[in-house]
Parts: C-alpha cells; structure tokens; sequence
C-alpha cells in the first residue's frame, strides 16, 4: 500500500519502512522553534525536568519577533531570559535585534528548513515550512521542550486530503486567496488533525512566497500540517541557501486520501474573510464599502517580498485616506533591504503609509497597531478572532496585499482593479 | 468523582478567547487566569467558582499553540473542559499541563449552571438522570499521564541516559 509524503516523511524519521495514519510514533526531529512568547514556558519546563542542554545547538532555533521592538517590560525580561540561556547553550540560530524577522519568513529564508525535513514550532503558523516539501507542525511549549532535549517528538500519523489545483491564475489573485477559498469551502475544522496536500498545475506556477502563505494558514482549517512537493521550483529556492541536503519525498500513486478536493483556480476572485473566523469568507466584491480605519500589509502570511510588490505596485503614486492608517511590515532584514533598494519604502511613504520594522506585533494585537473599540481593519494577517487584533469590539477582515493596499486608497474594502 | 457547576461556549472557542495575546508575555498561572475568557464574558475570573466546568461546542481550543490557554483555565480552579472536539495543538497541550478533557456532545442538552459530575477514568458525565460517555481518550495518552505528564517522562529519559 502506498503512502503519501507526510507519511514517507514521518516513516524516514520513525525509523521505519512504512507507517499509516493514525499510528502513534517517536520521530526525529530536524528543527526545534520557539519565540519570545513561547520560550518562556519551554525554557520553565527546561528547568523542571533538570535538563543541562539542548540536544544540538544548531538545530534549535530561538527567534524574539512578536512584542519586540521590546514593547513593555515583562517582554524585555523575556527576552533577556532567552537571550542568557541561548548564550549559555550556545545556540548558533538565535534572532533579535537587526537579525530578527518573522520566524515563518526568517527560517525559510535563512536556509534553516530543508525539503523532507521533520519541523517542529512552539507557534501554530509552524506549518508554514511545508511549501517547502517538509513536515512541519506547531506544538506547545512543553511538547517543544521535549524536542529540544530530546531531538524526538511522539506525533500521531495524519490522514491527508489532497487538493488539486488547476487553470489559471485570475488578475491579483494570489497564494492568500486560494487558502481563504479553500478555508471558506471546508471550514475552519474541515482539516482539523489532518495533512492538507496541494498540487495541480495550478500550484506549479504559484510562486515560493505564495505557496508559504497557503501553508502557512492551514492550521486556521485545523490541519497539522500543509505540504507542496519540492519540485524545481522549491529546490532552486532552497538551493541559494542550503545548510543541509535537501531530501524529495513524492506521494505514491496508490497513496491512500481522506478526500480529493479539485479545485478550478480561474474561479477564484481576490477573497476576503469576515469576522470572527478565517472561514466567513466571500468574494471581495461583496464586502465593497466597509469602511476602515486601519490597514495592515506584512504577518507570517503576507510579509514576503511578492506581497510588497504588490502593494507597491498598487500605492504607486496614490495616497492612503486620508482616516487610514497603513502599516506596511517587511517580514525580514532581507525583504527590508530588498524592498528598499527597489524603491518600494519611496512608494510607501509617499502614499502615506508606515514603515514598521519586522515584527509580529499588530497581528496578536500586541503593539505596532492595535485596534480600539469599533475599530475595523482590512489586514493580510491570518486570524480574525474576536479581540485579536485589539479592543473585542475591533474588527479584522482578512484579505491580501492587493485588497489591503487598494482598500488603504479608498478608505473602504475594495477590489484592487477599483484603484489599478 | 469531579462535580461542578456549567459555564457554556459555543463553537470554535479560540485561544485569543480564552487568553487574550496582550497578556502572554506574562508565565505566572493567576495573572493568566485573571484574564481567561475576558473578551467573552469580562470579569469570568471573579465569577467563577473554584470546580467549575467548561461544556462547549465543536474546535475548543483553536487558534494559536500558546499553553498559556490551558495555564489560564487550570488557574481558576477548572479541572476538565467537555466539547463536542477539540483542535489538535490545544488537545496535547492541556494533557501536558495536566487539564482534562473530554469529547462528548453535551452542549445542547444542557443548560448554563447546571451541576455536571464527571468520572474521568471512565470517561462517563453525569446530569440529573441522564448520563453520557465520553469519546475514549486515547491509549497512548492515558500512558503519558500514567507516568506522570510529558515532562515526568521527559525526566525519565534523562535518568536512562546517565
């Protein structure tokens, strides 16, 4: 019997020649990730069951991305504790300061995940590595601990649903808008404990930074993991930045789903997620007119240098509303420098908007952009929950950088062809 | 045997409900649990009374992997969560912090302060006359706790090695 390439890649690192969903295992693991909200509970945990150290300082990566810049206190003295222990373990990847990017970003980045890798992140958007071939999943911080004493983790085999994408890309549509659709038609549970796989044409000529985003939100359909064959594309990207060998799993033929879901892409407009959930989403066309208050371009989800792009190429020569305000979040040093050199920062500031350093920040709700009572935003986060970008009362609508940067413009949700 | 009184959610509770993001630079249980389901229902820490249980819908628990949430609701005294599911990153988290849960389909058939007894070894939840069983946890799991939670195991290991 076949299996599909979560299995393969979980059965490689169990140590065994095959393994079937919901089969209970100890695999290795190739990565360990915590942030400065994470850490903390870890690092207590660390210290309870008496650890002395890590099982390999290369290969636990600390990352300080989402109250920094410091914003209180409290998230500096967090910071201050992992910075002394990832001094004392010698921990080769720890990021902050002007090192410091979104974790989801960053890793891939950095060449720090690898195609086949097994991945785990005491942050849900963990699942976000699998654009890259790899399977990758979000813990809590106890079950981090584990893995990074232990460099092993038990995990439950998934199941998996296949999503097979095919015809072409409409105008401004982009990874964000298939995941939106996808969590509008199967439901923010439709995936719950199991392995969202994408391929088809379609998913071919998606670029690296929008297949980061559509794995990126498959935890909001409550999967496990989302996973994309490492094919040319994905190995070219990971080739200019490679620590490791790359391993390409493929799913056999007689691979065994939970469902096949086809998906014909030129149906898909520029999407749009209603509050409170990712999955009360619509076509863009039918939010026209909400106004807003904020707007925010960056996140794990949207922070990449196509998402700048993009609303580069949309704010270029037009103004923000004047009762907007539009926050743009490069997601790392590199996008930073990048999209500064190509002259995106001129095209922002020009049209009104903010520039924040990387950072998390606004999308939890932590600082950077925080929303008061009856506030509403347009963001290309990935979460819309009650409270979660401020006062309970606030509004997120969930969309992509090409719907954020044209509703920036007129002040109200609109399609970006309204301001193109 | 627990016993306790009912607090109701719905479906898809998230864990930005259940501990708002704003307060998770902070690790110390009681200032978690002073915050646990404010945006929801503000000031549920004043109200509820130590031994209360959850009863909710379908997907508790969703949204991020912070263990803050469980942290929070094991704060106030809350021994064991029943939903209809449960989303899988919160699921592990609250068996790691020593939270129990369990999968029964309770929420329509009762009503908000009404006194639910649970048995949790054998999964069976008890209201006024009527009495429902609970989805089996999961043999592997009830290992884990058997030996104490993930990190008495963790411990464990360690010990081996030396």
């Amino acid at each position: 019997m076949g299996m599909t390439m979560t299995e393969k890649i979980l059965a490689g690192h169990a140590g065994k020649e095959f393994v079937e969903a919901g089969e209970i295992i100890e695999a290795r693991v190739d990565l360990a990730l915590a942030n400065d909200i994470t850490a903390p509970l870890s690092l207590e945990e660390f210290e309870k069951a008496g650890a002395e150290s890590v099982f390999d300082p290369d290969r636990v990566v600390l990352v300080l991305d989402h109250f920094t810049p410091n914003k209180d206190i409290q998230s500096a003295e967090n910071c201050k504790t992992i910075r002394e222990f990832a001094r004392k373990q010698g921990i080769t990847n720890f990021y902050e300061g002007g090192a410091c990017g979104i974790e989801h970003a960053l890793l891939p980045e950095q060449g720090l995940v690898a195609p086949g890798d097994v991945v785990v992140g005491a942050d849900s958007h963990t699942c976000t590595y699998g654009a890259l071939g790899a399977f990758s999943t979000g813990v809590g911080s106890t079950d981090l601990t584990y893995a990074m004493v232990m460099g092993s983790l038990w995990f439950k085999v998934p199941q998996s649903v296949r999503f097979v994408c095919t015809g072409t890309w409409q105008p401004w549509v982009a990874g964000k808008d298939l995941i939106l659709y996808v969590i509008g038609m199967i439901g923010v549970e439709g995936a719950r404990y199991e392995a969202m796989e994408f391929d088809g044409e379609a998913v071919e000529s998606l670029s690296m930074d929008s297949r980061f985003t559509v794995a990126n939100m498959v935890i909001e359909a409550g999967a496990k993991n989302g996973i994309f064959r490492a094919d040319r594309k994905a190995l070219e990207y990971f080739a200019g930045r490679a620590r490791r060998q790359a391993s390409v799993f493929e799913a056999d033929p007689d691979a065994r789903y939970r469902d096949v879901v086809e998906i014909d892409v030129s149906k898909i407009g520029p999407q749009i997620a209603f509050p409170f959930l990712p999955s009360n989403v619509k076509n863009v066309e039918d939010a026209k007119g909400i106004a807003i208050d904020q707007v925010v371009i960056g996140s794990c989800t949207n922070g990449r240098l196509e998402d700048l792009e993009t609303a580069a190429r949309i704010l270029r020569g037009k103004k923000v509303a004047k009762h907007v305000r539009c926050i743009i979040i490069p997601a790392t040093p590199a996008i930073y420098h990048t999209a500064l050199t190509r002259g995106y920062f001129e095209v922002y500031l020009d049209a009104g908007c903010i520039i924040s350093p990387p950072t998390c920040g606004p999308c939890l709700g932590g600082h950077m952009g925080v929303l008061a009572r009856g506030e509403r935003a347009v963001s290309t986060t990935n979460r819309n929950f009650v409270g979660r970008m401020g006062h309970p009362e606030s509004e997120v609508y969930l969309a992509g950088p090409a719907v954020a940067a044209a509703s920036a413009i007129r002040g109200e949700v609109a399609h970006p062809r309204e301001v193109a | 045997m627990l016993s306790g009184r009912v607090w109701k959610f719905g479906d898809n509770i998230d864990t930005d409900i259940i501990i708002p993001a704003r307060y998770l630079a902070y690790t110390d249980p009681d200032v978690l649990g002073q915050h646990c389901m404010e945006p929801l229902v503000p000031g549920f820490a004043g109200k509820v009374r130590k031994g209360d249980i959850i009863v909710a819908g379908s997907n508790f628990g969703c949204g991020s992997s912070r263990e803050h949430a469980p942290v929070a609701i094991l704060a106030l005294g809350i021994p064991v969560v029943i939903a209809k599911s449960f989303a899988r990153i919160f699921y592990r988290n609250s068996f790691n912090k020593a939270l129990a849960l369990l999968e029964a389909d309770l929420y329509d058939t009762i009503e908000e302060g009404e006194t639910v007894s649970v048995d949790l070894a054998a999964g069976l939840i008890r209201t006024g006359s009527v009495e429902v069983r609970a989805k089996p946890i999961p043999t592997f799991m009830l290992e884990l706790i058997g030996e104490g939670g993930l990190i008495n195991h963790l411990k464990k290991q360690l010990r081996g090695r030396q």
